[in-house]
């Protein structure tokens, strides 16, 4: 199994930890990832609120890069994941789109590279028993709720994974790590996304939902997979607590962080340190496996 | 409900406009709520997206431009995935935020708008999105220098912001995206 990497820009700032813990699993579970050389930002939102040629050519210009490469492509960020399968699609059924985005590239990318999220990766070509039989250690029962966010799951007739309104992707992987992956009705809420500086009042609104209702299942911890759900759900706790009165002290984990450390990756490899709120209480659960 | 349709200044009716740059066809919406009920903004703004859709197909003029829901819509395709008719809601607010930023002097558009602006000069310049300079762009355009200060000394510690640009970015690619969508 070998795959071009597509890491995306968040991987060099606010999740870094995503980016490092992804590459470590990869690594202990002899997944072959290799970076796109010179991969480019895939544009985001601000691209499809600005232009549709715009958000369809950024993310081309790096699958035209992976077709090159003659691998098939694996994302880390749900929001990347989502514009290259948005755009893969739009090339793959809409011939007009297509010869716009090759003369906008000067170069003709046929849509013949397939996109998978790492999640994807892990069940679909490792699968849970291979997990289990290379985890070192247990989260004992550690209370989790997954929560998918938007990206990953919508549309699902474009992204295609898992089921759009009760994914247990995640689920599936905390139940073979030993934990308990707890039912909860905000796996695919929006948290706020990328209103993250430009309209924070929103994001506060809707991420305190999401804790809320995390923190009302009994959860110990939140399992996530987007970098900009981590940032509106750990860096925003705070306010969230200030300025609508709680008393939230949830961790907020990339999943990926869960299951480093349960095939015994040091928590500094995985960049436990860089959560903002403590994931001490996740850590403190962690046992090896017997 | 009575629903009043203000035409603005536009003699022209938004729904062909939105149809030539999303190619979404709205006319077959059905009104029957499904994705108002799942907006995760609804609550915050006085315009759901049922009604944008229901005002469109009344022949609303520019002025629906002005709704909130326009710069509030978090994309987060919960209307879309859920609409019995399939109707792609969330392209049709992109349409409406294009339309919107193409006619609104750049001073009062929208924050989202002047942080779209700020991310995408630092695509643009680096060919990956550039923190920092984003940041710094964004807080210029909307002088609001010390929102979310107080986060800053966290994240340099903890390496959660890049303090400079990286330069591995391959931007033949850029350089022709931006030139040729001339933005
Ligand atoms: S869900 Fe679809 S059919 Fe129903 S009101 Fe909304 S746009 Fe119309
Ligand atoms: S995409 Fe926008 S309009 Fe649609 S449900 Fe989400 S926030 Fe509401």
């Amino acid at each position: 199994m070998k795959y071009v990497y597509y890491p995306g820009c968040s991987a060099e700032s606010t999740a870094r930890d995503h980016h490092m813990s992804i590459l470590e699993v990869a690594r202990a579970l002899d997944i072959d990832v290799e970076e796109l050389k010179g991969w480019t930002c895939c544009g985001s939102t601000p691209a499809h609120h600005t232009d549709k040629l715009l958000s369809l050519s950024l993310p081309a210009a790096n699958l035209l890069k992976a077709q090159e490469s003659g691998l098939n492509m694996v994302v880390s960020c749900a929001a990347c994941f989502n514009r290259m399968k948005v755009a893969n699609h739009e090339i793959r059924t809409n011939p007009d789109v297509k010869k716009q985005i090759a003369n906008t590239l000067g170069k003709e990318y046929g849509g013949d590279v397939e996109i998978r999220h790492f999640i994807e990766i892990l069940l679909e070509d490792i699968g849970i028993q291979r997990l289990k039989d290379a985890f070192t250690h247990s989260i004992n029962d550690l209370k989790v709720v997954s929560y998918y966010g938007c990206l990953l799951v919508r549309p699902h007739e474009i992204t295609k994974f898992d089921d759009p309104e009760n994914p247990t992707s995640m689920d599936r992987l905390v139940e073979a790590m030993g934990g308990e992956a707890l039912d909860w009705p905000h796996k695919v809420e929006c948290c706020g996304g990328g209103f993250a500086l430009s309209r924070p009042d929103i994001v506060i609104e809707l991420s305190d939902s999401i804790l809320g209702m995390a923190e009302a299942a009994g959860a110990q911890c939140i399992a996530v997979a987007c970098p900009m759900c981590q940032v509106n759900l750990d860096l925003r706790q705070k306010d969230i607590n200030r300025k609508k009165n709680r008393n939230y002290n949830l961790p907020i984990v990339y999943i990926t962080q869960l299951l480093g450390l349960c095939l015994g990756i040091s928590q500094k490899r995985l960049g436990m340190k860089k959560c903002i709120v403590s994931p001490m209480p996740v850590i403190e659960m962690l046992s090896k496996a017997v | 409900m009575t629903l009043v349709i203000n035409k603005g200044i536009s003699p022209n009716n938004m729904v062909n406009s939105v149809l030539e740059i999303s190619g979404v066809d709205i006319n077959c919406c059905l009104q029957c709520k499904k994705c108002t009920n799942g907006c995760p903004v609804v609550t915050m703004v006085d315009t759901p997206p049922s009604e944008i859709i229901r005002q469109l197909q009344l022949n609303a003029g520019d002025d629906i431009l002005k709704s909130d829901l326009v710069w509030m819509c978090a994309s987060c395709e919960t209307c879309f995935s859920r609409c019995p008719m399939k109707i792609d809601m969330a392209a049709v607010m992109d349409a409406l935020r294009i339309m919107d930023a193409k006619k609104t002097i750049p001073a009062r558009t929208s924050k989202v708008n002047k942080f779209n602006n700020a991310f995408l000069s630092t695509v643009k310049m680096f060919g990956r999105t550039y923190d920092i300079g984003m940041i710094a762009a964004y807080k210029i355009k909307t002088f609001n220098l010390l929102q979310d200060t107080d986060k800053f000394p966290a994240m340099i510690r903890k390496r959660k912001i890049a303090l400079f640009p990286n330069f591995g970015a391959d931007k033949k690619y850029i350089r022709r995206i931006f030139k040729k969508t001339s933005k």
